[in-house]
């Protein structure tokens, strides 16, 4: 019965993750990112995208209070963390998030103050959006692993 | 080109993104290359054995680096020095210039890449790098560990052998036909 529940958990990823691909949220690299996942590297799929969590948690703060500052708008700054943002989401093929730092970075260059912050909001929305995917994900995959009986160092 | 068996290929790869280091780390180590992942074009240079203020090793090129490096792999848009003031550095150096340089970048301006394949980088790569991509660059590996046996026979023997560095787009025509491919935005699934 163990195997059948594994089986099913599987099958419960393999639709989220279609639904992901289908919906744009991911694209090819985050495949990739799974074909270099093995007996050698068994986390790395998680351990990268929680990286990633991480360091874009600040990035979004960071453009936060840059565009917040009443003082002085630093699109400059504004743009330095855009591309980091933008390059770490294009690695793991988070594809929609990466899409609307291409359009809010438009939006910098051009200095549109009111188009930044509508694309810092779609931003949050997005990347929100992905965070909880990717966690589901996770979540699934761990119980997967549990009920297929296999040992693995359980990660967060 | 006999190499053998027990020696690995040993990659130095730059990158300022911990992410990117990570994945290009993950991707060369499944391509049984050795890495070696630093966060800067200055830490490269230091890896490598030289410093930024001068060009050659400071002591001297018989015994230049205790480390071997087969190939280097840097990303362009680094704060500081870019991979493009790195690839001049190493090429203007007269003990690193034969390592094989590739670069990688997530924008895809024509300007960059040509002036970048003209100065002397093997292959420029469109992030997000992938497998098939590490796949492409055992030739340049291979090319620069020939290289490195030829400077050690020259060493011993004494002689003048004619080093041909430059790397003619028509000698390596399907290399730069595959580099065109990837800029002009045709990405191979």
């Amino acid at each position: 019965m163990l195997g059948l529940s594994a089986d099913r958990l599987q099958a419960d990823m393999n639709r989220l993750l279609t639904l992901l691909f289908h919906q744009g949220v991911l694209d090819e690299q985050f495949l990739q990112l799974q074909e270099l996942q093995d007996e050698s590297s068994p986390n790395f799929v998680s351990e990268v995208v929680n990286l990633y969590f991480r360091e874009s948690d600040k990035h979004l703060r960071n453009l936060r209070a840059i565009l917040m500052d009443r003082e002085c708008l630093d699109y400059k700054k504004l743009e330095i963390h855009l591309n980091h943002f933008m390059g770490s989401s294009s690695s793991i093929g988070a594809k929609r998030v990466r899409n609307v730092c291409l359009a809010f970075r438009a939006a910098s260059e051009q200095n549109n103050r009111v188009g930044c912050l509508r694309s810092l909001e779609l931003l949050e929305h997005e990347y929100c959006f992905l965070k909880n995917n990717m966690h589901e994900l996770f979540h699934i995959e761990q119980q997967r692993v549990m009920a297929a009986g296999v040992r693995y160092p359980m990660l967060d | 080109m006999a190499i053998p068996a027990e020696t690995q290929f040993h990659v130095l790869a730059v990158d300022d993104s911990l992410i990117d280091r990570k994945l290009i780390e993950r991707l060369l180590k499944t391509s049984s290359y050795q890495v070696t992942a630093v966060d800067s074009g200055s830490k490269a240079l230091e890896f490598l054995g030289i410093h930024d203020e001068q060009g050659t090793s400071p002591s001297g090129s018989s015994e230049s680096q205790e480390i071997e490096v087969n190939l280097i792999i840097t990303d362009y848009c680094m704060p500081g020095m870019t991979g493009y003031d790195l690839l001049r550095k190493i090429k203007e150096s007269s003990s690193l210039k034969d390592i094989p340089v590739v670069i990688m970048s997530s924008e895809n301006v024509p300007s960059r890449i040509s002036r970048c394949l003209e100065d002397g980088a093997e292959e420029f790569l469109l992030k997000p790098v992938r497998l098939s991509d590490v796949n492409r660059l055992r030739p340049y590996l291979l090319k620069g560990k020939s290289k490195e046996e030829q400077q050690q026979q020259q060493q011993q023997q004494q002689q003048q052998q004619p080093n041909n560095n430059k790397r003619k787009a028509t000698d390596e025509g399907l290399s730069s036909k595959n580099t065109r491919q990837r800029c002009n935005g045709l990405t191979v699934l």
